[in-house]
């Protein structure tokens, strides 16, 4: 597949309840391409969780053109061609940790032999293998959202999206789980989209900062991050860390997002 | 072309409107058609003339019954509630009563009627207050117990943290935490109380008691007599609802399941 | 457990005090002459000894049955009834909570009728339920299990819709990312999540049941059930009081021990971490 991953092109959203409206988004401009990380940061209300979703497919904008993959966003989610990792891990607690990453097998039908191959290949990768007989109220918050992004992988999409995964964890699980995802993504390649608030989790993690405002969402400036790769726990110790910082912060600053 | 949307009020009147409507024209055409016997399920339009026409008699039942229902209601609450401080109180008391209260309420307490005839007298309203009183005592104590206990635990901590005392906490944060519970309980109870009066009549009651009428009539096969005796009873039971739901409105406005989405 | 014992032997000591009051004062409140509310004689307050004496005395004069055999031979034909209303009731009650949550017109429109429902004293009309199930050509018992089924299947549609409504937003959108079948997301989302919540409903509709088959019994004229015991034992109460005491509770002890067994079915299929309060 030639051209980006995800095109954004003139994308606004506006929300009408009752008889008021409010525009959610404006004016998005944007191209992902194959294999990059690429943080949304921005404030509460800056419609970076709203984005991610229309690029899911699970909101329609009002205006402008989304392509997902080359199709519509609804071609895309119908093939299957991203995972979605959310804030709260969503795991169906009636089922033991492996028939939670299997549910996506189970949807498409893959058959049953195959199904098991996949999943436990998946708990592998996010190194949970030995609990895919556990309930997920048996296991931490940590713990829970690497079942997620297992199963948000096991359809081997091109594609993942991810909601503030993170938020809902202390800051050192936070700190262990961004290495693991930085981990995951050098393994498997994929191209990723991830709404945050945290600017070090935005740096550290990807190769592009879209740093986004509100009243209404837009984009106020993207921050190349050419931090060397793979990422290290010490590089969040580089003084070129802490430059990609004050460089997102002030771009946050000079539209009165901080 | 577009038509004005309805104000909200009356598309949520509506739907059940126009279920109500309809199937009180399919029943009256129905048995008009079909020739449904008179002594099988009387047309809609018979029992509104026999309501009309036996008005006194049917409300003058009503009225004997309602005050056995609200006499048992008021008992059973007030006891319901007593019990429910003590046992939110005093842990020891938790453990007893409240497993027996839970298995209780697995009883059909009904069947105390018979017994209750027997120690007041069958005509006497007061046998029937009682079974009602028990049959409302149970689900009051049960959600008030849940309502004084089941409070957010941050509230408590911040009580505590500005040595609150117990009478504080409780006036401040218990009662307001519980108020809903109890509310909701009374609108399970207040129906309670009505089928309740009425059910243990069943079992034999004085001659001006609504359930007595609407089970004697249905014994002479005067279904519509006994149809319209079940319109009033089911009035008086919407009407004793609807009070409840003027007090949460009253009482509890803040609350979550009163804000509008 | 022992709580409950303890409070089980309180009332025992409670009911044997007031009569032991009442046969020293002479039937009226220590030092007033205002008669005790309710007459302390063995006529009006059978001991507790008498009662569970009588279970092991013939049911009938000169009969051979045993009071208590007779009482467990009726008790479980009320069960069966009462079973089988509670199975009807259930069933129809979570086909009404599948219907709502997925017609939200077929929800605005009839569930006010189904709250409604539980406001009509159907028990008063059990004798017409009585009549047409006999003019169909059923059996009678069909009319008390059906009237069982109608109070059996409101708490179960509440909490069907409760629990079918249950899953967090982030839950339905996973399955919309998956691309999920309207089908495959009630069948994988919906209905495991409602389980917790139909049970509860489960255990009200088991006691609801129970009501509904001994009041049904009544007008039903069906000889074998307990409903038929009590009034029986009423009527002729000055021949043994302590009859109906006994058939009063062993109408009692059906209903705890029908909730207790779906009790013991939830505590088998539900996880504690799962289960929802009432």
């Amino acid at each position: 597949m030639s051209g980006p991953m995800v095109s954004l092109r003139g994308v606004g959203k506006t929300f009408s309840a009752g008889g008021a409206s409010t525009e959610a988004l404006t004016g998005i401009d944007l191209e992902v391409q194959a294999g990059e990380f690429v943080s949304l940061l921005g404030p509460s209300g800056c419609g970076k969780s709203t984005l991610l979703r229309i690029i899911g497919d699970l909101l329609a904008p009002t205006t402008g053109t989304v392509k997902v993959n080359g199709k519509s966003p609804a071609q895309a989610r119908n093939h299957r061609d991203y995972g979605m990792v959310f804030q709260q891990a969503t795991l169906l607690d009636w089922r033991k940790v492996l028939g939670n990453v299997e549910l996506p097998l189970e949807i498409t039908e893959v058959p049953a032999a195959e199904k098991d191959r996949r999943a436990r290949a998946m708990l592998d990768l996010v190194e949970l293998a030995e609990f895919s007989d556990h309930y997920p109220w048996q296991l931490s918050g940590g713990m829970q959202q690497r079942v997620a992004i297992a199963r948000a992988l096991v359809l081997e999409p091109q594609l993942l999206l991810m909601d503030e995964p993170f938020g809902a964890l202390d800051e050192m699980t936070r700190e262990r789980m961004q290495m693991e995802l930085m981990r995951i993504w050098e393994q498997t390649r994929k191209t990723v989209v991830f709404v945050t608030h945290s600017i070090p989790e935005a740096v550290f993690l990807s190769t592009r900062v879209v740093v986004m405002s509100p009243r209404p969402g837009s984009i106020a400036g993207i921050v190349e991050i050419d931090l060397p790769q793979p990422r290290q726990f010490e590089t969040r110790e580089l003084p070129a860390f802490f430059a990609k910082l004050v460089e997102v912060r002030e771009t946050l600053r000079r539209v009165g997002g901080e | 072309m577009t038509v004005a949307p309805l104000p909200r009020k009356l598309t949520g009147w509506l739907p059940p409107l126009l279920v109500f409507l309809a199937v009180l024209a399919l029943w009256e055409f129905w048995v008009k058609a079909a020739g449904i016997k008179g002594f099988l399920l009387p047309p809609p339009s018979d029992i509104v003339a026999t309501l009309s026409d036996q008005w006194t008699v049917v409300w003058a039942a009503g009225f004997f019954t309602l005050r056995e229902a609200l006499g048992g209601l008021i008992g059973g609450s007030l006891l319901g509630i007593l019990g429910a401080f003590a046992t939110a109180r005093w842990s020891l008391v938790r453990e007893g009563v409240l497993p027996f209260s839970i298995a209780a309420s697995s009883a059909p307490i009904v069947a105390l009627a018979p017994i209750t005839n027997q120690w007041f007298g069958i005509t006497n309203p007061v046998s029937k207050m009682t079974v009602v009183a028990v049959m409302v005592f149970f689900p009051v104590m049960i959600n008030l117990v849940r309502g004084l206990t089941d409070v957010d635990a941050g509230q408590l901590e911040l009580m505590r943290s500005v040595a609150a005392r117990d009478a504080t906490t409780m006036l401040k944060v218990r009662l307001p935490n519980a108020l809903p519970y109890l509310l909701s309980a009374l609108k399970v109870a207040v129906v309670l109380s009505l089928i309740g009066a009425i059910v243990a009549e069943y079992f034999g009651g004085s001659r001006a008691a609504l359930g007595v009428y609407i089970s004697q009539q249905a014994g002479l096969t005067r279904m519509a007599e006994a149809w319209a005796g079940i319109v009033v009873a089911t009035l008086m039971g919407a009407g004793l609802q609807l009070l409840i739901i003027g007090a949460e409105r009253l009482l509890i406005p803040w609350h979550p399941s009163r804000r509008r989405n | 457990m022992a709580g409950f014992l303890a409070l089980l032997a309180g009332i025992i000591l409670l009911w044997e005090g007031y009569k032991l009051l009442g046969s020293v004062t002479g039937g009226t409140l220590p030092f007033t002459s205002t008669r005790l509310p309710i007459r302390p004689d063995d006529k009006s307050m059978p001991h507790v000894s008498q009662i569970i004496g009588t279970l092991f005395e013939p049911a009938r004069r000169g009969g051979e049955e045993v009071l208590a055999v007779l009482l467990l031979r009726s008790a479980w034909f009320t069960f069966r009834e009462a079973l089988a209303g509670f199975a009807a009731g259930s069933v129809i009650g979570f086909g009404l909570g599948l219907l709502f949550v997925r017609s939200s017109l077929a929800e605005r429109g009839l569930m006010p009728w189904v709250v409604a429902s539980q406001t009509v004293p159907l028990l008063a009309i059990a004798p017409m339920v009585v009549l047409w199930v006999g003019q169909a050509r059923l059996p009678i018992w069909v009319a008390v299990a059906a009237i069982a089924a109608y109070l059996s299947f409101f708490p179960v549609t509440i909490n069907a819709v409760r629990g079918l409504r249950s899953p967090a937003p982030t839950a339905t959108e996973l399955f919309r990312s998956l691309a999920a079948s309207p089908t495959q997301e009630m069948r994988k989302l919906r209905i495991p999540a409602a389980w917790p919540y139909v049970f509860t409903a489960l255990k009200i509709a088991a006691a609801a049941s129970v009501v509904g088959t001994i009041v049904g019994e009544l007008p039903s004229g069906l000889p074998d059930g307990l409903g038929r015991q009590i009034l029986t034992f009423a009527y002729y109460y000055i021949s043994g009081p302590e009859k109906l005491y006994a058939a009063v509770l062993f109408s009692a002890l059906l209903g705890v021990v029908f909730v207790a067994g779906v009790a013991l079915v939830e505590r088998l299929v539900i996880p504690r971490a799962r289960r929802v309060p009432a």
